[in-house]
């Protein structure tokens, strides 16, 4: 094979790959590194350019698009349902929430009806999924606070469970593709109801237990309490959403606000964090997983029979009206919203996602400032960002 | 929470040269929005977060929308005197014919911003602006200095579509990389060739990728195809 031209070296500048050292106003000389993209805290491809002053984080800029690969422009151009299995891998610890959020914005933009059964449905794979994406993220940060294993392993032991339970409703453990514009594809059996309801009574004393083992740890403790600290009043105004916000101490959360498909039949409660650090953060997602047991015991108990697609859905030439909308939900990470237009075509004219990993993180640097190297990555850690979803 | 046409009344009593507009939304969403003059939309943001029955404090969402511009083709009937020879005789006929005329509606990059209140519950309320034009003048008023979660999502609309918004501290690209020229939301981008990273080309990526090396001695960069 002849590939002269192809695989030919760009020349690099000189000292391309040095840090740079620069000069301030008699403080010292600071350092610029760039922590990333393979910095095996980042959760992928993720990379901050921090300037130190000895272990102090005077500035941090995030750079993003080591994952980009224009999710909307591929959107754009093919039908409404085709974007579903894309879906899947925005956020690809919760694929149920992505499909439910793309399938909520097509519904409120065609008006289209959604069976009972298949609502339960969408809360019972909706509140797994937000179980299992909190255990693993609280699983994420204990790991990079030092604890190698052991308590991301009891976190992936419960995931573990629940995407046996995925696998054998959807077929898939994580690229589901479950939703459809008026329903779920597939129906749970008697037997899969009944296999969940085994599972869910055994995800309280999971949670008993990581609890009891994490809680008053004091080496998490001292790493995380009073680190981080983020004020309710810029939470809000950098549009921070989802557990990070509440941590914050503000009483908002989407199931609540908006009562969106059936969440208003379900008693749960909104935990609150009082001091907006990362212990909050940690703490919230704790509290959730039980409140998201509650829903779940509420659903099993109550869901009834019946379709689960609505039998006047139009899956063939579906070609929604000129309009446009936009939908959200409370997914694991925060506010998932999609934005479609539509000009009375086949596909999307315009489509777009708002990820909450993204914009959690425009309060990074003022998370981080003044703060050591080393609680960065705690910092970064307790946002629980996916790159599928920050990149697109 | 108020209807689009009490916010448009309480935005004109407050900012009265707001010159707000009310955009109509025909499909079942029925979601509203309010198209406001670029040059008074720091005022009016600023009012709608302040306002106490409004306090829209939350910024969800911002996006940008590529409106082409759009050719449009009329039939018209025109009324024409024809000279025309019947049974031998020339004679001057009116007649009818059908005549095709086109018009170019010119085109915009359009921003578009949803608000909910996390104090009071409410929204969405969403605002949008346009720009002049989709080439020359693409500039809107940043609403960063109102609401912070404007401050990456109009780096990624400046990045994809190319709207500039003035006042915002830190306008970069996001997701594509700095070197990068033109801005692949757009409905009219052409994929640059960037083919040559093909490891075994074959079929239509060879024969593109040797037009493209006959067009560009000596070139292996993955912009050099991308348009200016």
């Amino acid at each position: 094979m002849n590939f002269p031209a192809l695989f030919r070296a760009k020349e690099k500048p000189a000292g391309w790959n040095q840090p740079t050292v620069m000069k301030t106003h008699g403080e010292g000389d600071l350092l610029e590194v760039a922590m990333g993209p393979h910095h095996p805290s980042t959760h992928g491809v993720f990379r901050m350019d921090v300037a130190l002053d000895g272990e102090r984080v005077i500035r941090l800029k995030p750079v993003f698009g080591y994952l980009h690969r224009n999710h909307e422009k591929i959107a754009e151009g093919i039908s409404y349902l085709a974007s579903m299995p894309y879906t899947d891998r925005l956020d690809y610890i919760c694929p149920i929430t992505n499909n439910w959020a793309y399938a909520l914005a097509v519904e409120k933009l065609t008006g289209q009806e959604v069976p009972e059964r298949a609502e339960y449905l969408r809360v019972i794979t909706g509140e797994l999924t937000r179980f299992q994406n909190h255990a693993s993220s609280i699983g994420f940060l204990i790991q990079e606070m030092g604890a190698s294993g052991t308590p991301l392993m009891y976190a992936f032991r419960e995931r573990e469970k629940i995407l046996d339970l995925f696998e054998e409703l959807t077929g898939a453990r994580m690229m589901v593709n479950y939703m459809r514009f008026g329903g779920c594809r597939v129906d749970a059996t008697p037997a899969w109801l009944d296999k969940t309801r085994v599972v869910v009574a055994g995800l309280g004393g999971f949670v008993d237990e990581f609890e009891k083992l994490l809680r008053s740890n004091e080496i998490l403790m001292a790493r995380t309490q009073g680190v981080g600290i983020l004020k309710p009043e810029l939470a809000v105004n950098a549009g921070v959403t989802g557990p990070m916000l509440r941590a914050s101490g503000v009483d908002y959360d989407i199931r609540k606000v908006d009562q969106y498909g059936i969440y208003d039949r379900f008693k749960f409660r909104v935990p609150l964090g009082d001091h907006g650090d990362v212990y909050d953060r940690f703490m919230i997602r704790m509290l959730e997983m039980r409140e998201s047991i509650g829903i779940l015991e509420q659903a099993l108990k109550d869901i009834p029979g019946g379709p689960v697609m609505d039998p006047k859905a139009k899956s063939r030439g579906f070609r929604p009206k000129p309009g446009e909308v936009y939908g959200r939900i409370e997914a694991p990470k925060g506010e998932l919203g999609f934005y479609l237009i539509s000009d009375g075509g086949p596909n999307p004219y315009r489509y777009r996602v708002r990820p909450p990993s993204l914009i959690n993180l425009t309060v990074l640097e003022d998370m981080c400032l003044g703060a050591d190297v080393a609680d960065v990555v705690l910092i970064f850690g307790s946002v629980d960002i996916v790159l599928g979803e920050v990149d697109r | 929470m108020k209807t689009v046409e009490e916010i448009k009344a309480a935005i004109e009593a407050a900012v009265p040269r707001a010159g707000v507009e009310i955009v109509s939304n025909p499909s079942v969403s029925a979601q509203h929005s309010l198209r406001l003059a670029p040059g008074c939309a720091l005022e009016v943001a600023k009012f709608l977060r302040d306002d106490a029955e409004l306090a829209l404090d939350f910024l969800s969402n911002v996006t940008g929308v590529d409106w082409p511009d759009k050719e449009i083709a009329e039939k018209v009937k025109v009324t024409r005197a024809v000279t025309k020879t019947v049974d031998g005789v020339e004679q001057t006929v009116e007649e009818t014919v059908e005549e095709t005329s086109k018009r170019v509606v010119p085109g915009c990059l359009e921003a578009v911003y949803h608000l909910y209140s996390v104090k009071l519950k409410h929204g969405p309320v969403v605002l949008r602006m346009r720009t002049v034009n989709r080439t020359d003048q693409v500039e809107l008023p940043s609403l960063t200095p109102i609401w912070r979660s404007a401050e990456f999502q109009e780096r990624e609309v400046f990045d994809l579509y190319g709207i500039v918004f003035a006042g915002h501290h830190d306008l970069r690209r996001l997701l594509m990389w700095p070197e990068f020229k033109d801005h692949p939301m757009r409905r009219d981008y052409l994929e640059p060739d960037d083919f040559e990273f093909e490891p075994t080309a074959h079929d239509v990526v060879l024969a593109r990728a040797e037009a493209h090396r006959a067009a560009h001695p000596g070139a292996s960069s993955d912009q050099e195809g991308a348009k200016a």
